[in-house]
């Protein structure tokens, strides 16, 4: 896994570009995460972008914003999108929004 | 013994049983840095009830909603002040009241419709209701265009056993 400047963790295999999200995603901290997503996806233009959720504490609506900001960003740029290994806190505000049927929910850490 | 004295309260009464058994209250600026402090706050209060993971969550996520509409809408453009009161009822009922004095809404009901939003610009989702809806056991919002908005949320905790939680 790599740590670029701007505090993004992320890991690249084969066409696969995985980010790690972190901590709270709110409304405050959505902004920052949104940027720093957007700027790795442009530079590497995968073929697939996976955002795992893994050590993600806290999420509310700003979060499914932010997935469903990102999902269409990425279709923009032909590039598939996927949500990996969601807590069971987390999976339930996705359950709430129907997520399921709108991007693919792997729940192992598959690479 | 005080409490020999008292009558038993008869059954219709239970429920509409308002004391209040504790009660909080913060003010703060609609900065969105505070949104996590909020989160904490209301935490830390349900703490008292031993409450679940997944109550703990429910709560703090509702709160987020309900703060960062005062933030994100209520006040828009502007900073102003939200004041946050918590309440401990009996039977273990949390009362949650966030007001702000921001511009309110026009139409309360098309609100709270899933998915509505007067900013898609702003990548929300338009569920900030509807999670304030379902984490918690009710919602009641009042709102005044010009004036300002209180929603008030309430949730009763469950009584688990820690060993089976
Ligand atoms: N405190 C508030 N002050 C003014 N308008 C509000 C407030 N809370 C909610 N609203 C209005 O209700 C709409 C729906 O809120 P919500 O369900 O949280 O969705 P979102 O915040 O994603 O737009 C908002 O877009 C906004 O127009
Ligand atoms: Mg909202």
């Amino acid at each position: 896994m790599q740590t670029n400047e701007r505090g993004l963790r992320w890991l690249e295999t084969g066409g696969s570009l995985t980010v790690y999200l972190e901590g709270d995603i709110d409304h405050h901290s959505a902004q920052t995460i949104r940027s720093r997503i957007d700027t790795k996806l442009f530079l590497t233009r995968p073929e697939e972008l996976v955002l795992d959720l893994s050590r993600v504490n806290f999420m509310d609506s700003a979060g499914l914003g932010l997935i469903l900001g990102r999902f269409t960003k990425a279709s923009e740029l032909g590039v598939g999108f996927r949500l990996s290994s969601p807590n069971r806190h987390i999976q339930k505000i996705l359950d709430l929004a129907g997520m399921e049927r709108i991007v693919p929910i792997t729940a192992a850490r598959s690479v | 013994m005080d409490n020999l004295k008292q009558a038993p309260v008869p059954e219709e009464q239970k429920s509409t049983d308002c004391r209040i058994l504790n009660e909080c209250r913060i003010a703060f600026p609609s900065l969105s840095a505070n949104e996590g402090y909020a989160r904490a706050c209301a935490a830390a209060f349900c703490a008292q009830l031993d409450p679940t993971a997944t109550e703990i969550s429910d709560i703090k996520c509702a709160v987020s909603e309900g703060v960062t509409n005062a933030i994100v809408h209520g006040y828009k453009d502007s900073i102003g002040e939200i004041i946050m009161t918590l309440r401990m009822l009996p039977d273990r009922v949390v009362k949650i009241e966030i007001r702000d004095k921001g511009c309110g809404i026009e139409d309360v009901s098309r609100a709270r419709t899933p998915l509505f939003t007067t900013d898609p610009a702003g990548e929300r989702s338009g569920m900030g209701f509807t999670v304030m809806e379902s984490f918690m056991d009710s919602l009641r919002v009042l709102s005044n265009p010009g004036k300002g908005t209180k929603i008030t949320m309430t949730k009763k905790f469950s009584l688990i056993p820690r060993n089976r939680r």
